[in-house]
């Protein structure tokens, strides 16, 4: 992962900022050029709201290699009050414990390591409300 | 638009070919088409691969594929859609051959898949998902199917032996497939009783990594009988959609609309639905997906996809029969060859070739690729010509 794409992606990963569409109130998390809803292409920056309910689920026992040393993990798709749903790694709780409709909060995290020099890469995780 | 029927096709034996590499498939499959169709020129060639490039560090594949066929200088394109890259080189081999910009076509899918170690492989098929928003948070192929599974489970009632009874079909029909990777036959209690990868889904529950390739010979309908001694079959539905990347947007967590839409373009260029489709192949990447594919090609109500397998409706010898071939669970899953070895299988089929797997009385057949998570899906329709 290059610094150039890693960096630009801080805005959403760090402060999780989304663009909400000035024509019709659409809000599109990461920001887009085009509103998928109306094709409106005026947008509001709005940060998302840092609360919000699981929809679904699932705990990783075979992870892609940058994650090996973390397993088992959970990681749900999460809708944000306000609709947004991202997907996220549920932590600081026993993923046997976790149920659908759950409320959980975004924390600011490290994510993952990167290269041989191990540069930290760091974005959102929930963790229970 | 010109009638496009098939009138060769060829496949090896899939799995972890380590003597082979990705040239040496491809040509093999691409000779043995040629072959029984009993052609011995090509005007084109289309090639399905998702990820050459990941896993064996070679793009250019037209160059390189027509190069080692001896078919240069035939126009030669690599084609793309993630794990239905395959159905997508059958759907651009069918519109130039609909077009009339080519008579014979040679379409092929091809993937090497065991030149990397598993990790690396899982992280070269994450790429057909959201890199920036859903990889990048730790997520992984098993890990979104497995998060439709729950949300299905939740919704539906869906249990674990519902979902293991998908495997245990399909590994049935497996067995009857001289070219399937994985032709042991499993139960229940394997299937819920093996490894776990993403929960609810288990190792058993997962279709392979796996190298393998396959070919077809299209032709238009009106010159088959000069161009081959087989009987054709031809093409009569094309129907390709796309939806969301991620799959945390999409509206509905339990259904594919992408497969819906596709499905409803092949339908309507084939002039039925499905009541009309009497054979099946549907992409089984992981248990679930068999159970939300037929539910979105119609073939059973919403809901109702839980107990398709484990009532026998969708057994070879039941009223939908959905996958006979063993599907990517037991046959294997080269990402860019299945799709075109779905269209394989059902010409087969409609020819009356499977043998122990044979679908009797088949006359119309369908099958669904699909990409990633359901960003991207390819419909075919087929009946015998």
């Amino acid at each position: 992962m290059f610094s150039s794409r890693y960096w630009r992606e801080i805005p959403q990963r760090y402060r999780m900022e989304a663009a909400k569409c000035s024509g019709c109130g659409h809000v599109s998390f990461p920001p887009r050029l085009i509103c998928p809803k109306c094709k409106g292409r005026k947008f509001e920056k709005v940060r998302l709201p840092d609360q919000g309910k699981i929809l679904t689920y699932t705990v990783i026992h075979v992870p892609a290699t940058p994650f090996k040393d973390e397993v088992p993990f959970a990681i749900a798709v999460v809708e944000l009050d306000g609709g947004v749903r991202i997907t996220s790694q549920v932590v600081d709780c026993d993923p046997s414990t976790l149920t659908i409709g759950q409320r959980v909060r975004t924390e600011f995290r490290k994510l993952q390591e990167i290269g041989d020099a191990g540069i930290l890469c760091y974005g959102y995780k929930c963790v229970p409300a | 638009m010109r009638e496009v029927a098939i009138v060769g096709v060829g496949m090896t034996r899939w799995g972890e070919l380590w003597e082979k590499s990705l040239r040496d498939i491809y040509v093999e499959t691409a000779l043995l088409a040629m072959e029984d169709a009993g052609v011995d020129r090509i005007d084109s060639m289309i090639v399905g691969c998702m990820s050459s490039g990941l896993f064996v560090g070679q793009e250019h594949l037209g160059s390189v594929l027509a190069d080692s066929l001896g078919a240069a200088p035939v126009p030669a394109s690599r084609v793309e859609s993630a794990c239905a890259s395959g159905g997508l080189a059958v759907r651009t081999g069918f519109m130039e051959v609909a077009s009339g910009m080519s008579d014979i076509v040679l379409v092929s899918g091809v993937e090497k898949m065991t030149d990397v170690d598993g990790g690396d492989a899982t992280y070269a098929l994450g790429t057909a998902a959201d890199q920036e928003y859903e990889c990048y948070h730790g997520i992984t192929f098993p890990g979104l199917y497995a998060m439709m599974a729950r949300a299905y489970m939740h919704q539906y009632g869906l249990t674990r032996e519902e979902l293991a009874a998908v495997a245990v079909k399909n590994h049935e029909n497996g067995s009857k497939n001289p070219l399937a990777q994985f032709p042991m036959k499993v139960t229940i209690e394997q299937v819920i009783g093996s490894v776990m990868v993403a929960d609810p889904l288990r190792i058993l529950d997962c279709s392979p990594i796996t190298d393998g390739a396959a070919a077809m010979i299209l032709c238009p309908l009106d010159q088959a009988k000069k161009i081959s001694k087989n009987s054709p079959v031809k093409i009569i539905g094309s129907g390709h959609a796309t939806d969301s990347i991620a799959y945390h947007s999409r509206e509905d967590l339990t259904y594919l609309e992408a497969v819906a839409k596709a499905a409803e373009r092949a339908y309507k260029m084939a002039g039925g639905g499905p009541e009309t489709i009497d054979a099946v192949e549907v992409h089984d990447c992981f248990t679930i997906a068999e159970i939300l594919a037929i539910e979105a090609l119609g073939l059973v109500e919403r809901g109702k996809g839980r107990t398709a397998a484990s009532s026998g409706l969708t057994a070879i010898g039941g009223k939908i029969p959905v996958n006979p071939s063993g599907g990517l669970k037991s046959k294997g899953h080269p990402v860019g060859a299945t799709g075109v070895a779905q269209v394989i299988e059902l010409t087969k089929q409609l020819r009356g070739e499977c043998g122990d797997r044979q679908v009797k009385n088949a006359r119309r057949a369908l099958a669904q690729n699909m990409g990633g998570s359901g960003g991207s899906s390819i419909v075919h329709i087929l009946e015998v010509g």
